[in-house]
C-alpha cells in the first residue's frame, strides 16, 4: 500500500524545511560577517530579508495544518510533522536575532571595537553560526548524533558570553570605545546568546523526530 | 492566583495519571488451528481492567478469532483447536468443567452487525435476565431501564419500548445490543467491529459509550478504523499474520511504535 499524496507532502515539507533553513543560516552568517565589515547596506539587505524568513514560517505551519487535518499523522510522521511546527518557531526567532544584529550596525559609531571585545564577539558569533548550520543539518539528513552535539555546543556560546560581558565592563572601565556602541555590543552579544538558545532547541527536537525522545524522555 | 481545579480536569479528560490497574484477562500460550491452518501463534499478553483493549491489524490476521477465544465463541466453530490458557479473574476459561453459559454471562459480547431479536424493545433487553432465572415484573423492569440508561438509549426509547426493535435505527439498534449484553451484569464486553455498519454520530456514541463504560467494565475492542483505536483505547494490540507483534499503550504504539512493522502499518506503508 503507498501513500503517494502523503508522501508527496511530506517531501514538499522537509524541501520547505530546507529552504527555511537555508535562509535562516544565511542570514545568521550574513549579521556575523556585517558585524566585522560594518557593511551597512548588507545589514540593511539583511533586516529587510526577514519578511521573506517570516513568510516561509507562515507557509510551513499551513502545511503542518493541513497534514494535520488531513492525513491524521501516527509514529514517525506525526514526529516529523510536530517537531516541524515546534522547530519554525525557533527558526523565525533566529532570524529575527540575526536581522536585530544587522539593526544594531547600522546605528554603531566608528569602524571597530576595542580588538580582544571584536575578537570574542567575533568567535562567539562563529560558535552561534555553525550550531544553526548543523542544527539544519542534522534535520535535513535527519542524524540523531549531530543534533545531540549541537545541543552540547550551547555551552560555548554561553562561555563567550560571560568573556564578551566581562571584556564590556573593562571597556566602559577604560573608556576604550564610545558608550554607545559599548552598549549596543552588550546587545548583539545577548541575541547571539539566544540565537545558540534556539539552535539548542532545533536540534532537541531533530532528536525527537528521530527517536522519539525530548531531552531525553520519551514524549507521547 | 487563578483559581483552576487542572487535576479534576485532567481526571475528566481521562489525562490523570495512570493508574496501574489489575489484570482483567490474561492470554497465556495461546496457539489456535481451524483444521491444518494454524491461525493463531502463542499470543500472550495480559488486558487491564477497566481499560479499553483494542485489537487492530489487516483482515484475517487473527484479531476477531483472539476475541472470539476471550468468551469460547470458537467452541461453535467445527475443526477448532486451541492449545494454552485463557485466565479471567485468575480462572482458565478452558479448564475443564467450565460452565460455558456461565462465562458467556460474565463476557458479553456486541457484533459488527446490530443483531436485536425480532420481539419489543423491552423483551431484548429482558430476553437474557429471563433465560437467568429473573421472573419478578418489578425486577425486571428495573433491570431493562438500567440497561438502556447505561447503555445512553433509554431516553430514546421509553417512550417505545413495547414496540419492535427492529424499527430502531442502526445506532440505536447497536446500543439497543449493547443494552442486551449488559443487562445481564457481564464483567467484560467484547465489542467485534462494533461501529464498521453506523455512521459517523452513531460511531461517537458508541465510542462514547465505551469511553462511559470502562468505569464499570473490562472493554475489548476489534476495529479497522485505527483512528478510532487511537481515540478510544487504553491498551491497543497489532496483530499480523496471526501473531501479536505489538501491545502496548495506545499513546505509545501510536506515537514511537517499537516494530517496523507496527509502525508501517500504522502510517499505511504497510505490503
Amino acid at each position: 500500500m503507498m501513500r503517494t499524496v502523503f508522501d508527496s507532502q511530506l517531501a514538499l515539507l522537509d524541501a520547505q524545511m530546507l529552504v527555511m533553513a537555508s535562509s535562516m543560516e544565511e542570514a545568521v552568517v550574513g549579521a556575523v560577517e556585517v558585524l566585522e565589515s560594518r557593511d551597512k547596506e548588507r545589514a540593511r539587505a539583511i533586516m529587510e530579508g526577514d519578511d521573506e524568513i517570516d513568510h516561509q514560517e507562515r507557509e510551513i505551519e499551513a502545511l503542518c495544518l493541513k497534514l494535520l487535518l488531513t492525513q491524521q499523522p501516527v509514529a514517525g510522521d506525526l514526529r516529523r510533522v510536530s517537531a516541524a511546527l515546534k522547530m519554525v518557531g525557533d527558526m523565525e526567532r533566529i532570524a529575527d536575532q540575526a536581522a536585530d544584529v544587522a539593526e544594531i550596525v547600522l546605528t554603531l559609531e566608528g569602524d571597530d571595537f576595542d580588538p580582544k571585545l571584536h575578537k570574542h564577539l567575533a568567535k562567539m558569533g562563529r560558535y552561534a553560526a555553525n550550531m544553526v548550520h548543523d542544527a539544519a543539518e542534522a534535520f535535513v539528513k535527519r542524524d540523531g548524533e549531530r543534533a545531540a552535539q549541537v545541543v552540547g555546543e550551547d555551552a560555548n556560546v554561553n562561555e563567550m558570553f560571560d568573556r564578551v560581558k566581562r571584556d564590556i565592563i573593562k571597556g566602559i572601565q577604560a573608556e576604550s570605545d564610545p558608550a554607545a556602541n559599548l552598549v549596543e555590543a552588550l546587545m548583539v552579544a545577548k541575541y547571539l546568546e539566544r540565537v545558540g538558545d534556539h539552535a539548542q532547541n532545533i536540534a532537541e527536537w531533530v532528536e525527537y523526530s528521530i527517536t522519539g525522545r525530548y531531552k531525553g524522555e520519551l514524549l507521547g | 492566583m487563578i483559581d483552576v481545579d487542572l487535576s479534576a480536569l485532567q481526571e475528566e479528560a481521562g489525562e490523570a495519571s495512570a493508574v496501574p490497574s489489575k489484570t482483567k484477562i490474561a492470554v497465556k500460550n495461546l496457539d489456535l488451528y481451524y483444521g491444518e491452518f494454524h491461525a493463531l501463534h502463542n499470543i500472550n499478553m495480559d488486558m487491564p481492567e477497566n481499560k479499553i483493549t483494542a485489537y487492530i491489524g489487516p483482515s484475517g490476521c487473527g484479531k476477531s478469532t483472539l476475541l472470539r477465544t476471550l468468551n469460547r465463541m470458537n467452541d461453535l466453530v467445527e475443526g477448532c483447536r486451541i492449545e494454552g490458557e485463557v485466565v479471567i479473574d485468575g480462572e482458565n476459561v478452558y479448564a475443564r468443567g467450565t460452565d460455558v453459559n456461565r462465562l458467556r454471562k460474565r463476557v458479553g459480547m456486541v457484533f459488527q452487525k446490530p443483531n436485536p431479536f425480532p420481539m419489543t424493545v423491552y423483551d431484548n433487553i429482558a430476553f437474557g435476565p429471563r433465560t437467568h432465572g429473573v421472573k419478578d415484573k418489578a425486577k425486571l423492569d428495573e433491570i431493562v431501564e438500567t440497561a438502556l440508561r447505561k447503555a445512553a438509549i433509554f431516553d430514546e426509547v421509553k417512550d417505545t419500548l413495547k414496540k419492535s426493535a427492529l424499527a430502531l435505527s442502526g445506532g440505536q439498534q447497536q446500543r439497543l445490543c449493547i443494552a442486551r449484553a449488559l443487562a445481564v451484569e457481564p464483567e467484560v464486553l467484547l465489542m467485534d467491529e462494533a461501529t464498521s455498519a453506523l455512521d459517523p454520530i452513531s460511531t461517537g456514541r458508541i465510542e462514547e459509550l465505551a469511553t462511559e463504560l470502562k468505569k464499570d467494565y473490562t472493554v475489548v475492542m476489534v476495529t479497522h478504523n485505527m483512528q478510532q483505536a487511537a481515540r478510544v483505547s487504553d491498551m491497543c494490540a497489532f496483530f499480523l499474520l496471526g501473531d501479536l507483534v505489538e501491545f502496548d499503550e495506545t499513546q505509545v504504539l501510536f506515537s514511537h511504535p517499537k516494530e517496523k512493522r507496527t509502525e508501517d502499518y500504522i502510517t499505511g506503508r504497510f505490503g
